[in-house]
C-alpha cells in the first residue's frame, strides 16, 4: 500500500478517510478462501525446481520465496459501512547471484515451468547487470536449517472472525463517538496474514505464517460557529497478534490523563475518550512557544524513535543506497568506528529485536533465511551497531547477517528493512506521576501526529494527538498548536529520565516506506514514558 | 497480451457483460508493461520488469454492490469472476450512497497520452539512458544514485447501460541525486514525460551535478522570514496539497481549509492573489491525461482557481447529487498559468532572497490552515543583488500554500514538473514568494 493511502486510512494528520486502491493489495477473494493454505510439499517441489534451474544456468547462490499475502480491510464512517475487502496476492520471486551480481524475477504463474523460467530470467538479469557492476557482492555465510516452520503466536486468527462481528464492533465504536459529541468518525480494522515459504541453495526450507492486526479510528469535532475543527486518532497500536488484541483485560490498561493500552486494546473505551478529547482540543489554549521539558508517552515516542534512531542506523542508508529517495544518514561509519560517538545520554539504551512477542517485526527467519535475533544499537548512549543483511555484514566486520532482510511481496526484491528498534526502560523504579512531579515547565504528549525529518536525520519536527501543560509538577490543562523541533543528537542527549519496565509499551508503523519502487514494511518500537529537557516548542497556529 | 487495442478491449468487455445476471454490471479492464533500473554508489543496485493485466467486475442488485477481480482471461475464469461479484453483492449491506452506473458519455477527441516509440522502450534503452547518467557523474568524480522507470498501459471500461471508454498511455520517470565524494554537496533533478525521446538523462544529471558542486561549503544563516524563489519541483510539493483540498465533501462537512464558519465554504471567494489561475485540461499537449475518470465521468477542461477565486470543487457523483453541484471528478493533471520570465530572470530581479531548488518530507501540520512542514534539500542558495552569492545550509519551514499564494511576488514560465512526494506530474511555474517562514536549521546535506 502506498504511504499516502495509508495516511488517509489511519487518519494521521488528516480529517478524511478515503478508500484505497484495492488492487494495490491484491485480488479480492471470498473471506473463506483466506483460510485455505498451500501444501508445504508442493511448495518444496516448486522451490527445488527454481533452485536447480538457477544453478544449472550458472548461479552461485539462489533463493526463492513463495508468498501468499492476505489482507482483510473493514472500513466504516458514522452509520455506514464504506468498504469490506478481502484480498490475496500469490506468486513466487527468485533471487540469484551470478557473476557476482544480483538478479531477480517474479511470476504469479505458480507452475514448475513458470518457476523455472523465472529462475532463468533472474540469472540473465544478473549476468547483464554484472557488466556495469562495481564490486562483486560478498554474501555472509548462512547455514541451512533444513525443513523448519514458524508461526506468529496468535490466540484468535483474525481471518476466522466473521466480517459481521467486525462491522458491528466498528458501528458500535462510531455510535459511541457520535453520542459523545463527535461530528464525524471513521473507523477501520486491518488484518494481514503473510504465508511465506523460503528456500535457498544453502539448504533451508522455511515455512512461516505471519499475522498482524491494526484497529484504528479518527474522530473529528467541529465547532460550526467558529468553524474550528480538531481530530483525535486512536491510541491503539498495530501489533503482530491475532484478534485477541481486541479483547483488553484490566492489566492491559494504563490509567492517567487518558487510558492507554499495553498488550491489548479496548476500542470502545478509547473512542469515548477520543470524542471528549476532541471537544476539549477545540477549546484548549494555544501554546506559548519556547523551551519546555517534554514528557513523552510511548504512544507518541515510538514515532520519534522510528524516525531519529531507526532510520539513521539502517546500514543501506549509511552506505548511500537510499541517497536518491529516503536519503543517507548522519551516523557515518567513522562515528561507529570511533566507539565513542555520544548519540544520547548514558540512560539511552536502544536494542534491535526481531524476536519480541507481539511486535510487528517478529518472525522466525528473515526473507533471506537468517534466524532472527536481538542486538544492541545504542549502548549507554554510544552508537555500537547498525542493521545489516547478508551482503552488508562484512562492511561492519560481522561474519553473519543480523537478519534484517524483508520484501513486501513475492514480486518485490528483498532488501534491508528496519527490525523492531526499542528504547529500553529505566533501570530504577520510576512512575509517570513521579516523573511529572519533578517537571517545572513542561508538556506531556500522548499519541503520534505530524512528523517530518531531514534526509540525514538531524532535524525533526513532531506533533501529537493531545498535549497537556505541566506547571510546577502538576498537569495544568490541555494545550493546542504544539510541535517540537530538535536535532537528533541534542534531543537524545537531553534525555533525563525514563520510567521503569512497568510502563513499557509497544507502538509501531504498519506501513514504513523505503526503496524505489517503494516497498512497505511493518515495524514496532517499544519504550516507557521518557523525559527530555529544554526542547524547542513552536506554535503552529496560523490565520488564513 | 499486455496492451489490448480499443477493439480487443471492447470485444473482451462485451463477452464479460454477457455473463451478467445482476441488475447492473460494470467492468473495468487495465494492463501494463513496465520496467525499471535503480542505481546507487554509481552502480546498478536493482532492476526489474513487470507485466500485468486486471479485470474488475462490479455487480449491483439494488443498492448492494459486489466487486471481484481476476487476472486470467479464459471463458471459464471470466464467467467465474462475474458470478463471484454477484455473490458478494448479494451478501453486501445496502450502500445508501450507491449511484446507478452512468449511461453512454461523450469524451471528445483522444488525448495524446500514448507514443508507440515509447511503448517500444525496453531493457537496452533503459540501460543506455542510465549509462549516460553514470558516465556524466563519473567524468566529474561524483556519486550518482538514481531511478529510471517506464511504463506503457491501457485502461477500458464498459457497463450494462451502454457506456464504453478506452485510453492508452506511455510514461517515463527519471530522478537522480548527485553527491560530491566528500558528502558536502548534493544536487537533484526529476523528470516525467509521456515521450521517452524527451528524456535526456545526461543533461538532467549535469543539472544535478552542478547543484551538488555549487552547494559545497554551505553557510548557516539565521532562520526567519525570507523572500524565496521556488523551482517548479519545490512548488509542486506545496501546491499539490492545495489541489487535494478542493474536495467538495470535506469542505461542506466543515473539515478542510476550504470550510468556513457556519457550515459554508470558500467556493466563489477570493482566496489567493489575483494572478493565480489554476486549471486542468486532458488535451494539453505538455500534460495530456485520460479523457475519462475511473467511474466513467468525462474529464474536461476545468478552471479550479480563476484570478485567485476558488471556482470549482471536485466531488463524487453521490455528493454532487446530494448538494446540487456539478459532478466534476478529481483531475489527473493540474496546470498553473505562469509568467514570461525564466528562473534566471527571477533571480536577476531579486535584491535579497533564497533560491530553493527542492523541498522534501512535506507533512500536514494543521489541516485547518493547510500549514505544512518540510525541509529544503539538494541545493539551497543565497541571492543578493540579482546573483547567487553562496550556498546555504538547509532549513525546516512551516508554511501554508494558501499564505504563500497571497505573498506572491512574481511567477516564471510554467514547465512540466514532478512532485517528489506523490510522483504526480504538473505544469507549474517557478514562484517568487515573500515572507516564506523558515523555522530552524538542518545540518543535513
Amino acid at each position: 500500500m502506498k504511504r499516502k493511502d495509508f495516511l488517509y486510512l489511519s487518519g494521521i494528520g488528516m480529517g478524511a478517510l478515503m478508500l484505497p486502491d484495492l488492487s494495490a493489495f491484491g485480488n479480492p477473494i471470498d473471506p473463506l478462501q483466506a483460510l485455505e493454505g498451500v501444501d508445504v510439499k508442493i511448495k518444496k517441489e516448486l522451490a527445488d525446481v527454481a533452485l536447480n534451474a538457477a544453478k544449472s544456468k550458472g548461479a552461485s547462490y539462489a533463493d526463492i520465496r513463495i508468498g501468499r499475502y492476505l489482507n482483510q480491510f473493514v472500513a466504516t464512517r458514522e452509520k455506514r459501512v464504506q468498504g469490506v475487502a478481502n484480498t490475496e496476492s500469490y506468486g513466487i520471486g527468485v533471487r540469484v547471484l551470478a557473476n557476482g551480481c544480483w538478479g531477480f524475477a517474479a511470476t504469479n504463474n505458480v507452475t514448475k515451468e513458470a518457476v523455472a523460467k523465472a529462475a532463468e530470467q533472474a540469472v540473465a538479469v544478473a549476468k547483464a547487470n554484472a557488466k556495469i557492476q562495481g564490486e562483486p557482492v560478498q554474501l555472509a555465510p548462512q547455514k541451512g536449517f533444513g525443513e523448519v516452520s514458524w508461526k506468529t503466536p496468535i490466540e484468535i486468527n483474525a481471518f476466522e472472525v466473521p466480517v459481521k462481528e467486525k462491522v458491528d464492533l466498528l458501528l458500535n465504536v462510531n455510535d459511541i463517538a457520535m453520542q459523545n459529541g463527535a461530528s464525524y468518525i471513521n473507523s477501520v480494522i486491518f488484518a494481514v496474514n503473510e504465508q511465506k515459504y523460503f528456500a535457498s541453495t544453502d539448504g533451508s526450507y522455511i515455512d512461516q505464517d505471519v499475522h498482524r492486526i491494526y484497529p484504528s479510528f479518527n474522530v473529528t469535532r467541529i465547532d460550526r460557529e467558529s468553524g474550528k475543527f480538531q481530530t483525535r486518532s486512536a491510541l491503539s497500536s498495530p501489533m503482530g497478534m491475532g484478534y485477541e488484541y481486541m479483547n483488553a483485560r484490566p492489566e492491559d490498561k494504563v490509567s492517567g490523563v487518558v487510558t492507554r493500552y499495553k498488550g491489548r486494546y479496548d476500542m470502545l473505551e478509547d473512542v469515548k475518550s477520543a470524542a471528549l478529547n476532541a471537544a476539549e482540543k477545540v477549546k484548549a489554549k494555544s501554546v506559548e512557544p519556547g523551551k519546555y521539558d517534554l514528557v513523552l508517552d510511548p504512544s507518541h515516542l515510538w514515532l520519534t524513535i522510528h524516525e531519529s534512531v531507526g532510520h539513521p542506523t539502517e546500514l543501506d542508508r549509511v552506505l548511500g543506497y537510499e541517497a536518491n529517495y529516503a536519503g543517507t544518514s548522519f551516523l557515518t561509519l567513522d562515528k561507529w568506528k570511533s566507539k565513542n560517538f555520544k548519540f544520547g545520554s548514558e540512560r539511552v539504551n536502544v536494542i534491535a529485536d526481531k524476536t519480541q512477542p507481539g511486535s510487528l517485526g517478529a518472525v522466525g527467519y528473515d526473507d533471506e533465511g537468517v534466524k532472527c535475533k536481538k542486538w544492541d544499537i545504542i549502548k549507554d548512549g554510544i552508537l555500537v551497531n547498525y542493521q545489516a543483511i547478508r551482503d552488508q555484514a562484512h562492511i561492519i566486520g560481522l561474519d553473519e547477517s543480523q537478519g534484517c532482510c524483508y520484501s513486501q511481496g513475492w514480486d518485490d526484491v528483498q532488501f534491508q528493512r528496519m527490525p523492531n528498534i526499542s528504547l529500553q526502560a529505566g533501570k530504577e523504579k520510576l512512575s509517570v506521576d513521579d516523573m511529572i512531579k519533578n517537571v517545572e515547565k513542561g508538556i506531556y504528549i500522548i499519541g503520534n501526529g505530524s512528523f517530518s525529518i531531514d534526509q540525514q536525520r538531524y532535524n525533526f519536527q513532531f506533533g501529537g494527538q493531545t498535549f497537556y501543560e505541566i506547571k510546577n509538577g502538576k498537569i495544568a490543562g490541555m494545550l493546542n498548536d504544539v510541535a517540537y523541533q530538535s536535532n537528533t543528537q541534542e534531543f537524545w542527549n537531553s534525555c533525563s529520565a525514563i520510567c521503569d519496565e512497568s510502563d513499557y509499551r509497544l507502538g509501531g508503523s504498519f506501513n514504513d516506506g523505503k526503496g524505489q519502487p517503494s516497498q512497505s514494511s511493518a515495524v514496532s518500537h517499544g519504550s516507557a514514558t521518557t523525559r527530555f529537557n529544554g526542547v524547542n516548542v513552536i506554535n503552529t497556529a496560523r490565520k488564513i | 497480451m499486455a496492451i489490448l487495442t480499443k477493439e480487443q478491449a471492447q470485444a473482451l468487455l462485451k463477452k464479460v457483460l454477457g455473463y451478467s445476471k445482476a441488475d447492473e454490471c460494470e467492468v473495468n479492464l487495465s494492463g501494463s508493461d513496465s520496467g525499471n533500473i535503480r542505481y546507487a554508489r554509481s552502480s546498478v543496485s536493482t532492476s526489474g520488469g513487470a507485466s500485468s493485466q486486471t479485470l474488475v467486475v462490479s455487480s449491483a442488485f439494488g443498492k448492494k454492490l459486489g466487486v471481484a477481480t481476476i487476472n486470467e482471461f479464459d471463458d471459464a475464469s471470466l464467467e467465474k469472476v462475474v458470478r463471484r461479484a454477484e455473490e458478494l453483492a448479494r451478501l453486501a449491506p445496502e450502500n445508501p450512497e450507491f449511484m446507478s452506473f452512468l449511461g453512454p458519455q461523450e469524451y471528445g477527441p483522444e488525448s495524446p497520452t500514448f507514443l508507440a516509440s515509447t511503448a517500444a522502450v525496453g531493457p537496452k534503452e533503459r540501460a543506455d539512458a542510465v549509462a549516460a547518467s553514470l558516465n556524466q557523474a563519473k567524468e566529474n568524480k561524483l556519486n550518482a544514485a538514481g531511478f529510471l522507470s517506464n511504463e506503457s498501459g491501457y485502461s477500458a471500461m464498459m457497463n450494462s447501460k451502454g457506456l464504453f471508454a478506452y485510453n492508452k498511455a506511455t510514461d517515463v520517470a527519471f530522478n537522480i541525486t548527485i553527491r560530491t565524494e566528500d558528502g558536502k554537496g548534493s544536487g537533484y533533478a526529476t523528470r516525467g514525460y509521456h515521450d521517452f525521446d524527451k528524456l535526456d538523462t545526461k543533461t538532467d544529471t549535469a543539472v544535478a551535478a552542478k547543484k551538488a558542486m555549487a552547494s559545497v561549503t554551505a553557510k548557516a544563516i539565521e532562520p526567519g522570514k525570507y523572500t524565496v524563489i521556488l523551482e517548479p519541483t519545490a512548488v509542486a510539493v506545496m501546491l499539490e496539497n492545495l489541489f487535494f483540498d478542493l474536495d467538495a465533501r470535506q469542505a461542506d462537512e466543515g473539515r478542510s481549509s476550504m470550510s468556513k464558519p457556519g457550515g459554508k465554504t470558500k467556493l466563489g471567494e477570493q482566496l489567493l492573489d489575483e494572478r493565480v489561475n489554476v486549471y486542468s485540461d486532458p488535451w494539453n499537449k505538455e500534460l495530456p491525461g485520460s479523457t475519462w475518470s475511473g467511474d466513467g465521468r468525462p474529464q474536461q477542461k476545468v478552471n479550479w482557481i480563476e484570478k485567485g477565486v476558488v471556482k470549482n470543487f471536485y466531488a463524487s457523483r453521490y455528493w454532487a447529487q446530494k448538494t446540487g453541484i456539478k459532478p466534476i471528478p478529481s483531475p489527473n493533471g493540474v496546470i498553473m498559468v505562469g509568467g514570461d520570465k525564466s528562473l534566471e530572470e527571477l533571480i536577476k530581479g531579486t535584491e535579497k532572497g533564497i533560491l530553493v531548488t527542492r523541498l522534501w518530507y512535506i507533512r500536514p501540520v494543521d489541516p485547518q490552515t493547510l500549514l505544512l512542514t518540510g525541509l529544503t534539500r539538494d541545493g539551497t542558495f543565497y541571492i543578493e543583488n540579482g546573483e547567487i552569492k553562496f550556498p546555504i545550509k538547509n532549513f525546516r519551514f512551516n508554511e501554508s500554500p494558501i499564505i504563500m499564494l497571497n505573498n506572491l511576488e512574481e511567477m516564471g514560465k510554467s514547465e512540466r514538473t514532478v512532485s517528489a512526494e506523490s510522483n504526480a506530474n504538473y505544469l507549474l511555474p517557478p514562484l517568487k514568494i515573500r515572507d516564506f517562514t523558515f523555522t530552524s536549521l538542518s545540518d543535513a546535506v
